[in-house]
This record gives structure tokens, sequence and C-alpha cells, in this order.
């Protein structure tokens, strides 16, 4: 080809500059419909902060700024990256990792979340409904085979952290600063924020009886969970985790679950598919 | 008025429009008749030209600018890291002093997608409306957004690759960004997602700032490697629905570069540096349709006219109520 033949008229180059123009346009939206694949072809299943609403409307109403990050006392909530697609920049919970258990009481994502992607409507962990805890494989539970646990529930170098009342009552430490000594398994029912709010709660109306109506009165709707979220249950002569009603699937009995992998995990599919993220 | 309308044509993508000689203002025409009879001025310009480009000395406002998106992004994470809530969230929303900010671009998302808006998501876009309004619209993108100042920094080196033929610089429609804008619009409408975000350098470059790094970054750097080896500028100019949002707030804002035909001498220093030069266009040889011109809506204000231009012809200007209306 000849020098003069690329040499292009003024006409030519306009023509091309559009053609660039919309391959530009076309590709960067194409681009950003790729975000679509990993959330249509629900590549994963992410367990959402307390509040979020049903995976769709969450994944619209959230604007991917991260307060609720910031205000988490445990660091319980994370972003996801753009592997997530369009899901890229919303929190999410890696419960085994660190669950939210609570520990800052009034529901902190709640309040810091800008644009109700996490519903402004509940202001107590009973009325959260992030998924459900599942036994996933009881034949490896220690209850159910008899035994006990001493030590370090996830070992020394685990790094995630729970409130331990009876220790400090507003600082989280980190489990692996809590060894445990028990003669049969119970920390899944032991670490539920629901099971030791209604044992604080039971013990509370226990202390001052004569008062109790009051006090009750001073309460707010659900600040006392109504209804129990896990126990132990004698099943065939085996003691058995068995999840109850009142699970929130906040993801501490996941967390401190000391068999590798964990007998229970958290399920986020069916629960926030029925609700708008709050219990009704 | 008519500024305004023909402000947001060319914002738009539109070409700005050429006046023929005879609609000029009769003082206009009569300026340039007399101005290059200084023949002794011009000399003393282009040898100050001449000086400059053989000992750069660095852009005072660019230096400034730097120190000021340097300093927004960083109260981001120096807020989070000491736990101080003085600027909580990211540049899609925030808290400054817990009081509510949302970016208007990602708002404008996730009110069409969402299709229900909250309160303190009103609170937040009206405050960062009337801020941006008050401080010029896209100064948003040259002051705060740190994909501009990367790919400012990207664009030193492309010029350097061009000068040594290794890189093209290939023009856009700027109508493009129009286009990819409405795009995104109906895009939220119809999927009921915020299907931008995915792909917004801008929340991926905050987001990685404060809560750390991520594959993400990888897009960024894929928008970057383009500008540098084939379009100048490329993001900025000509898809970034968020320049156009913020490009429609400071049609009408206080805030402008102010051109002065009588001092300009036509040299094109100012064009050379301009991210949108288009906005420039008034200071071509007979263009000006009058004495004195605020300059458009898609300008940035990032200044590096005011610092390039050897005779002083543009300025920074507030304009007060008095020239608002």
């Amino acid at each position: 080809m000849s020098k003069s033949s690329k040499r292009l008229t003024p006409k030519q180059k306009e023509r091309r500059k559009f053609m660039r123009s919309i391959a530009l346009a076309v590709g960067v939206t194409g681009i950003s419909l790729l975000g679509m694949v990993p959330v249509v072809g629900k590549w994963v299943e992410r367990l959402r902060p307390p509040g979020a609403l049903r995976e769709k409307e969450f994944l619209a109403a959230c604007i991917k700024c991260g307060q609720c990050v910031q205000v988490c006392p445990v660091e319980a909530i994370k972003l996801a990256d753009l592997t997530d697609g369009l899901g890229i920049g919303v929190p999410y919970i890696d419960s085994r990792a660190q669950a939210c258990d609570f520990s800052c009481d009034g529901l902190q994502c709640v309040l810091a979340c800008p644009t109700g992607a996490l519903i402004h409507e509940i202001s107590f962990p009973s009325q959260v409904d992030m998924g459900i805890a599942k036994v996933v494989q009881p034949a490896q539970c220690l209850a159910v085979l008899g035994q006990g646990f001493k030590g370090q529930a996830r070992g020394a170098d685990f790094q995630g952290k729970l409130r331990y009342a009876d220790i400090d009552r507003w600082n989280p430490i980190k489990v692996a600063d809590h060894p445990y000594d028990l003669e049969l398994c119970d920390l899944c029912v032991r670490q539920c924020p629901i099971e030791i709010s209604i044992a604080e709660c039971a013990a509370e109306d226990q202390r001052e009886p004569k008062g109790k109506v009051a006090r009750v009165a001073q309460r707010q709707e659900n600040e006392c969970p109504p209804k129990h979220a896990i126990e132990l249950r004698n099943i065939d002569g085996a003691m058995t985790p068995v999840i109850l009603e009142g699970c929130v699937g906040c993801g501490v009995c996941e967390m401190i679950c000391p068999v590798e992998p964990a007998v229970i995990v958290m399920d986020a599919s069916d629960s926030r598919a029925n609700s708008r993220g709050m219990r009704t | 008025m008519s500024g305004v309308v023909e402000s947001l044509r060319v914002l738009l993508g539109g070409t700005p429009k050429r006046v023929s000689k005879k609609e000029l203002p009769e003082e206009v025409r009569e300026l340039h008749k007399h101005k290059f009879a200084d023949k002794e001025r011009i000399e003393a310009i282009h040898i100050e030209l001449r000086e400059k480009a053989a000992n750069k000395q660095p852009e005072k406002w660019r230096r400034k600018r730097w120190a000021v998106l340097a300093a927004v992004n960083l109260l981001f994470l120096v807020s989070y890291y000491l736990d101080i809530q003085l600027l909580e969230g990211a540049l899609t929303a925030s808290r400054f002093a817990g009081f509510h900010m949302a970016d208007l671009n990602s708002a404008l998302q996730v009110m069409l997608a969402f299709k229900h808006v909250v309160i303190n998501l009103v609170i937040g876009t009206v405050t960062i409306f009337i801020l941006w309004w008050l401080l010029g619209g896209r100064t948003f993108c040259s002051w705060v957004c740190p994909y501009h100042l990367v790919a400012e920094w990207a664009e030193m080196l492309h010029l350097k690759l061009v000068k040594k033929g290794w890189a093209k610089d290939y023009h856009f429609d700027r109508r493009s960004r129009t286009w990819l804008w409405l795009v995104f619009v109906i895009l939220a409408v119809v999927t009921g997602y915020t299907i931008y975000e995915t792909i917004s350098p801008t929340g991926i470059l905050s987001r990685a700032l404060i809560y750390g790094p991520g594959v993400a970054l990888i897009w960024v750097a894929l928008l970057l490697l383009f500008e540098i080896f084939f379009s100048r500028r490329a993001w900025c100019r000509y898809a970034c629905p968020i320049g156009l949002t913020y490009g429609f707030v400071g049609a009408t804002s206080p805030f402008t570069v102010h051109y002065e035909l009588p001092n300009c001498f036509h040299e094109g220093e100012c064009r050379k540096v301009c991210l949108v030069p288009h906005v420039l266009d008034t200071v071509l040889k007979g263009r000006a349709r009058e004495m004195e011109v605020d300059i458009g809506a898609d300008c940035t204000r990032c200044l590096r006219c005011v610092d390039a231009c050897p005779t002083g012809a543009l300025t920074i200007k507030y304009k007060g109520l008095g020239d608002l209306l």
C-alpha cells in the first residue's frame, strides 16, 4: 500500500472517529453489563449485614460506600470485589472468619446506612433476618459424639472476636484469648447472641421479681428476643444442635464451631428471600 | 441565559458555535483591528514563552489542586484508621462530621435502580448539589476525583510517548459521554441494578484506598493503559457519566474561569494543557462573542490554563449575586 492511499479525507476521518466512538460506547456498556453475570448466575451467595433487603433490592439500594464497614466493632463486614460483578463494593459477612455478634447492641451498621439498603425499621438483634443456621454435618458434631471441648475454640491463630459480657461488657476480645473447658461441647448454644440475650433478660427478671412489670414495660419491643434460636436436643440418645425459629443468621455458631469444617453453616438463601431484611 | 444553553450544548458534545464577524459587537471588532499593533509586546510574550519552555517551573495551581485532592481522599482513610468519625464512608456516599453527603451520580443510580428514596439520601444529595454548585460542578473532577489524579500522571506519560512516536492520540466523538450517561440511566431503571457502579473508577479507587486494594484495580489499570497508548484522557473526556452529572450542576455555578479578550494574544498555551479544550474555543482568534467570556460547564476548574496563559487573560472569577442575575 502506498503512502498516499493511506491518507484519509476529512470525511473519512470523521466517519472513522464516529465508528470508534460507537465502539467505545458499546464496549464500555458491554463491560459494565458483564457485571450481571456473577449476579444472575448466582456465583456467590453472600451473608449480608443485619437488615439487608432481599438480594435484588439490596444490590440496587446499596451505594457501595462502606459506612457499615466502618462502624462495626468486630469488623465483621467486608466489601465485595469486582469478582462479585455488580455486587462490587457491596457489604457481606464471612461468618466463619468473623460473625456478627451484635456487640454494637444498637445495630450500628443499620444506623450508618445512608440509603436504607439496610432497613431502618429494625433496632434489635431479634428483628434481624440475615439468614438461618443449618446443621450440615451432624455426624461430626462433638456434642452428637458425646465429646467435650477444651482449649481455644478455633486455635491460637484465629483472629475472630467475640464479646464476652462476663469479661468485658463493652469491648470484644479475641476468641483465641478465651479458652474453654467444657464437659460436653455446647459452644454454638453457649455463644449464640440470641440465647445470651434471652438468658440476660431472664436473669434480670429473676433478680427483681417485684419490679418486673415496670421494667418489662420500659423494655422496648423485642429488646428481649421472643423466641429461642438454638438448643441441644436429645435425639436418640445424642445431644444434637437444633436450629429454632428465633435464629437470625448472625453466624456466631458457625464461627465458634471447633470442628473443621464447621458443623453449622449460614444459609442466606431462604430467609431474606421472603422478608424485607427483617422478621415479620 | 443563552450562554448557559450554549454551554450545556457543548457539555453534551456539541461543537462550539462560530459567530460571523458581522455579528460580533463593535468593540470586539475594533479591538481585533489594533491588537497586534504593539509588536514589542508580542515579541516580549514570545521570549517569555521560550524561557518558560526552557526551564519548566512547577504549576502553581496544579500543586495546590493535587494537595487538596490528596487531602480529601486521605481524610477518608485517616478518619477510618484513627476511628475519629470525621469523614466516614467513601466518595460514593459519606458523612462529614455526621452530616450526610452522597455523590450525585451514585445517588442517581441508586434512586433509579431502587426506585425508593430514603430521607438520608435526599439530605446527602441536596447537600452535595449545593456544595458543588457553589464550587463549580466539575470542580469535583479535578479537585477530588482520585481517578483524575492518576489519569493526570498517565497523561504526562502519554504526552512523552506521543512525542517519541510510541503512542497515538485517537480522538472520539464527545457525544459518546452523553450516550453513556443515558445508557447507564436507562440500564439502572430497566435492570434495577446500579450498573455503572460496577465499572466506576472513581468508586473503585476511593474504596481501594480506604478499604484495601482488590482485583477491581485491574480495570482501572486497563483504562490508564488505554489512555497512555491510544487516547489522551479518554475516560474523563469521552466516557465518565459522573463528569457529565457534575457538569450539569456547574452550568450555572458562580465559580468560573474568566476570559478577557483584550489580554489575549491567542498563543494557544491554554488549549494545550486543557482536559476539555472545546470549552476554550472562545480564545481562538475571532471566536469570542464578548470582551469578557465565562468558560463553559464542561470546564473542570483545574486552573491549568490560568497557570499556562502568558498574558493573564484567564483568571478565576467568583460571581456575586449581581453577576448571576
